[in-house]
């Protein structure tokens, strides 16, 4: 991640902070989400937003702040749902981030460790949702962010298959699913379910109209579920399917399924003992994705196996 | 009240997503609780999203009846 942060070697420079002189270590300021412009002495202020939500509260309070700081007057949304202040004079490092914190508003990290979360709107608010991504971003934030890694680590949670916070990209992917159950008496054979899945594994009984159902074409999306008009097809459980070593970036690799259904409240120990499992196998510098290649994927579900055991499917 | 049973009926063929979703709401409102409304829809994604959104919206999905490529379909309004 050094590549284009400061190219000179003096790293070290006495800088003039609200009249006093004061040393800044640029080493300090990587993991501290400050990036360095082409511009002379502009640099890019990247926020921590985990799951991409702000109150309008904050917001409101950030535009001000970014308003006040930002030598063009402009902020970018980052590709992992953050704020990013632009053009931000490196003398006023100490006064932007004493603003910031005033209003409970962190800078994200850099560098070789856990970064801010990404997730989608999931089950909170958006009709597809199956899982309460928002939360869990939130738990991974408040749990793991800026913890230590070989290489850089990117979570994000999905609420459904269609996956708009593409899990399969991420060191670890969490998306969500559920396990549709169907219970014959409730069923008219209206047939509305054999339509409602796209992925053709509902067929409709030429007879009855009632569904024959495919486990292996299934992607537990829960349509049939919500399609149903008389709940003949109903959540039998809900979790997450769990995916590693996904990147993206110059060499991208899709992420392997590990998990599924994997409920809840076991998230947090997969991620913590895959951060384990990294740090004791990892070399500096490299990606999850390389380490399992390099020492095998069976290394890592044999050590996953006090979490991901009973949760099915490990598919390599 | 007609034939079919229904105090409306809506026929949505040709009608795209979510148009017909819009209409049925709107038929909807201007009925009274427990009156039965009849959607005429299209197979494919009409009948993919609008039951489901029916049933969000707090209504019943009575009787579904599929006649050649398409369904007819009766909303009790909740
Ligand atoms: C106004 C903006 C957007 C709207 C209305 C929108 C809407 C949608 C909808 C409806 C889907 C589901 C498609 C389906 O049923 O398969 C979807 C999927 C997706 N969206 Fe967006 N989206 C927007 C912006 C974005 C942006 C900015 C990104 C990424 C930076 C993004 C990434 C994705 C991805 C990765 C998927 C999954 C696509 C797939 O099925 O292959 N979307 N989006
Ligand atoms: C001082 C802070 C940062 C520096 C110096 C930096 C530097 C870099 C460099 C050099 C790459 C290219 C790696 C490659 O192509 O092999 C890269 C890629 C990338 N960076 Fe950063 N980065 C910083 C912060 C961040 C942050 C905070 C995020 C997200 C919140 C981020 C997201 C990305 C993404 C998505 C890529 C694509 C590569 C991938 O996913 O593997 N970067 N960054
Ligand atoms: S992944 Fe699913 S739940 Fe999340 S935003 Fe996309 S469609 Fe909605
Ligand atoms: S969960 Fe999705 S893929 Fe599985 S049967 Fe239902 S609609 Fe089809
Ligand atoms: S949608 Fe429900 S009632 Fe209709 S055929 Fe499928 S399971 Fe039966």
């Amino acid at each position: 991640m050094t590549d284009h942060f400061i190219q000179d070697k003096t790293t070290k420079v006495t800088v003039n902070l609200e009249g006093a002189e004061q040393k800044m270590d640029f080493n300090d300021l990587k993991s501290g989400g400050f990036i360095k412009q082409r511009q002379k002495d502009l640099f890019t202020v990247r926020l921590r937003c985990p799951g991409g939500k702000l109150t309008t509260e904050k917001l409101i309070e950030i535009s001000k702040i970014a308003h006040k700081y930002s030598k063009k007057g402009v902020v970018h949304f980052s590709f992992r749902q953050s704020l990013e202040i632009l053009y931000v004079d490196y003398k006023e490092f100490n006064a932007i981030v004493a603003e910031l914190e005033k209003i409970g508003q962190k800078v994200a990290s850099c560098g070789p460790r856990v970064r801010v979360p990404t997730a989608c709107g999931g089950c909170e608010y958006n009709p597809n949702g199956l899982t309460d991504t928002q939360k869990m971003a939130e738990m991974v934030d408040k749990t793991f962010f800026g913890t230590p890694t070989p290489h850089k680590f990117k979570t994000s949670f999905s609420g459904c298959p269609i996956d708009c916070a593409r899990t399969k990209e991420m060191d670890l992917g969490f998306q969500g699913v559920v396990d549709p159950k169907w219970e014959e008496e409730a069923c008219t054979g209206c047939t509305i379910c054999a339509e409602a899945c796209k992925e053709g594994a509902i067929e409709s009984d030429p007879d009855t109209g009632k569904p024959i159902f495919d486990p292996l074409k299934c992607i537990w999306c829960g349509d049939c579920i919500r399609a149903c008009p008389t709940e003949a097809w109903r959540p039998k459980r809900y979790g997450h399917i769990v995916r590693i070593g996904g990147k993206h970036g110059r060499h991208p690799m899709e992420a392997v399924e590990v998990c599924s259904f994997l409920p809840d409240e076991k998230v947090a120990d997969a991620i913590r003992l895959t951060i384990e499992w990294y740090n004791a196998n990892g070399k500096r510098g490299e990606r999850i994705g390389n380490t399992l290649k390099r020492v095998g994927l069976d290394n890592y579900l044999k050590f996953m196996e006090p979490v991901f055991q009973n949760n099915e499917t490990v598919k390599a | 009240m007609s034939e079919s049973g229904a105090h409306a009926t809506l026929d949505l063929r040709g009608v795209m997503c979510p148009i017909n979703f819009v209409k049925t709401k709107l038929k909807l409102e201007m009925m009274s609780p427990g009156e039965v409304l009849e959607v005429i829809l299209d197979s494919g994604e009409p009948i993919q999203n609008v039951p489901k959104s029916i049933k969000e919206e707090g209504h019943r999905i009575i009787e579904v009846k599929k006649e050649g490529d398409f369904f007819r379909l009766k909303v009790e309004k909740g």
